[in-house]
């Protein structure tokens, strides 16, 4: 190993590949091994057993499309909202120093703490699951987005002036496209922050999602269900990370020539 | 084409100071009047001012004092009427090279088949036929300044404003578009107005070389150069051409040295 020596493409998957089989392994012999104790930990083979039945006798498919839908939609609205107003602020300094401050401030308020608040507000319903990724994802698009826009090239800027841009052209024709991808992989980091929050969401007042199930389960002492719970969450996220990135190459092939 | 006439009037800048320093004076007030189709090199040491006096005939930098005047009308801001090749490579990377030179013409709202065709027409004048669709990551800093000139021509622009557009590349490629862009300014004509630091460069591309003083700038030699056109790379070796060449050599030498123990 020399520092920054590239790694091979074969190499990199089989090293990926063996950091889950290890840590399955070393999981497996802590549990059947009786290191540590059934009722603190279940041993993966349950862990695939409890999963089975949850699929397949509970509806836990339901509850993990529930779940996602939560996701998406407080995502989405967030991104709706977040995304026009940070590259208004990245782009026009007077808008960025009226909401930069407020949105600082904002962004460290942590969503788990607002779930009680907006049950107040908004009941138990969906509205209140899709308020708290929307509170706890909106503040950080934004800020991310304004410090991304506001770093756009001086001299692309300039050179679009020269070219007979206005400083509409300019934020539309320069500074929105030279920085899509990144605002794209803003976008992928929240939203594996937002899986963070449904989680915390469901597990008040909620009757159905992988968080309900999570704190039902605990009730049961049933850890089986909430590792599978906790598993089906990581997967969803590395599946929803892959198809990010090969949306992103799809759409931005000029990042990768 | 194009061309217009250029007037600066008293047009001088003054940066103010940061952290304690006291103003700094960038350029002393200039007049200067470049004809239509005259091709005009300033020539002068880092520091003299020649891109700050670029960037104000631009509209990218507003002058501390004095007028810029093109075709009568002052200039006030950026715009289509003054095109403009940098010395960094500012391509847009997410366009393509047809796409980059027809960025202006888009701004137009140019019919997209009247783009076509001044597209292509200039990817051949500038030797990038097959390079269309080509990322500007995927070309050479000649390609690219290539692309940045047939961009900014493509415009139309009365004026062509060049901030040392060769300067970052090979000498060899260097010389290959100094005679690429002259052979464009003797077939078409262009009002050009051309900063560099290179002497060799400022005598072979102009028909008038003007020559800065160290900071702060102010214009201190205006002379023709009436070398014929078509120039041909071999005239740099000429006794006319080393001539001048050795006049400019000992002007700007001493303002270098001037500039150098002012540090």
């Amino acid at each position: 190993m020399r520092p920054l020596q590239p790694v091979g493409n074969t190499t990199r998957i089989l090293l990926g590949i063996s950091f889950f089989v290890l840590f399955f392994a070393a999981w497996a012999v802590a549990t059947l091994g009786g290191y540590v104790p059934k009722i603190f930990l279940a041993d993966p083979i349950t862990m695939v057993k409890d999963g089975w039945l949850l699929l397949t006798k509970f509806g836990f498919a339901h509850d993990i499309a529930i779940t996602i839908w939560r996701v998406v939609g407080g995502f989405v609205l967030a991104a709706i909202v977040a995304v026009p107003l940070g590259i208004l602020m990245g782009a026009y300094k007077p808008i960025e120093a009226f909401f930069e401050p407020f949105v600082s401030f904002a962004r460290y308020l942590p969503a788990s703490a607002f779930v009680p608040l907006l049950i107040l507000w908004a009941g138990i319903g969906e509205k209140q699951k899709l308020a708290v990724i929307f509170v706890g994802s909106v503040f950080q698009i934004v800020l991310m987005v304004a410090v991304a826009v506001g770093q756009t090239r001086r001299d692309l800027v300039e050179a679009a002036y020269t070219l007979g841009s206005g400083d509409g052209g300019v934020v539309r024709r320069v500074m929105i496209p030279m920085n899509a991808p990144e605002i794209a992989e803003i976008l992928r980091l929240v939203l594996g922050w937002a899986w963070t929050y449904v989680i915390v969401a469901e597990f008040i007042g909620s009757s159905a999602g992988i968080g309900h199930m999570i704190i039902d389960s605990q009730a049961l002492m049933a850890t089986g269900q909430i590792i599978f719970g906790i598993i089906v969450i990581g997967i969803i996220g590395l599946v929803s990370d892959f198809a990010f990135k090969l949306v992103n190459r799809w759409l931005f092939p000029w990042r990768l020539a | 084409m194009t061309a217009g006439t250029l007037t600066i009037r008293g047009v001088s800048r003054v940066f103010p100071g940061s952290r304690g320093a006291g103003p700094v004076t960038a350029l002393q007030p200039t007049d200067l009047t470049i004809a239509a189709n005259d091709f005009i090199t300033i020539l002068g040491p880092s520091g003299c001012g020649k891109s700050t006096l670029l960037r104000i005939v631009a509209g990218l930098d507003q002058p501390t004092s004095g007028e810029v005047l093109l075709n009568g009308r002052p200039v006030t801001r950026p715009g289509a009427d003054r095109g403009m090749v940098f010395q960094s490579y500012t391509l847009f990377p997410w366009l393509t090279v047809a796409e980059n030179i027809a960025f202006g013409l888009r701004e137009k709202g140019m019919a997209e088949a009247e783009q076509k065709e001044i597209v292509a027409s200039y990817i051949a004048k500038v030797g990038l036929r097959g390079f269309e669709n080509h990322w500007p990551k995927q070309l050479s800093g000649g390609m690219q300044q290539r692309t940045a000139i047939a961009r900014a021509l493509a415009n139309d622009p009365a004026i062509l404003l060049l901030d040392e557009p060769f300067g970052a590349l090979d000498n060899q490629t260097r010389g290959l578009m100094q005679e690429l862009l002259l052979g464009i300014w003797e077939r078409e004509k262009k009002t050009v107005m051309f900063v560099t630091h290179d002497i060799e460069e400022s005598i072979f591309m102009a028909s008038r070389c003007l020559v800065m003083s160290a900071r702060p700038g102010r214009i201190k030699l205006d002379l023709p150069i009436d070398l014929p056109h078509p120039r041909h790379y071999r005239m740099k070796t000429s006794p006319e051409f080393s001539a001048l060449k050795a006049r400019l050599t000992e002007e700007i030498r001493a303002e270098a040295v001037l500039a150098a123990e002012a540090h």
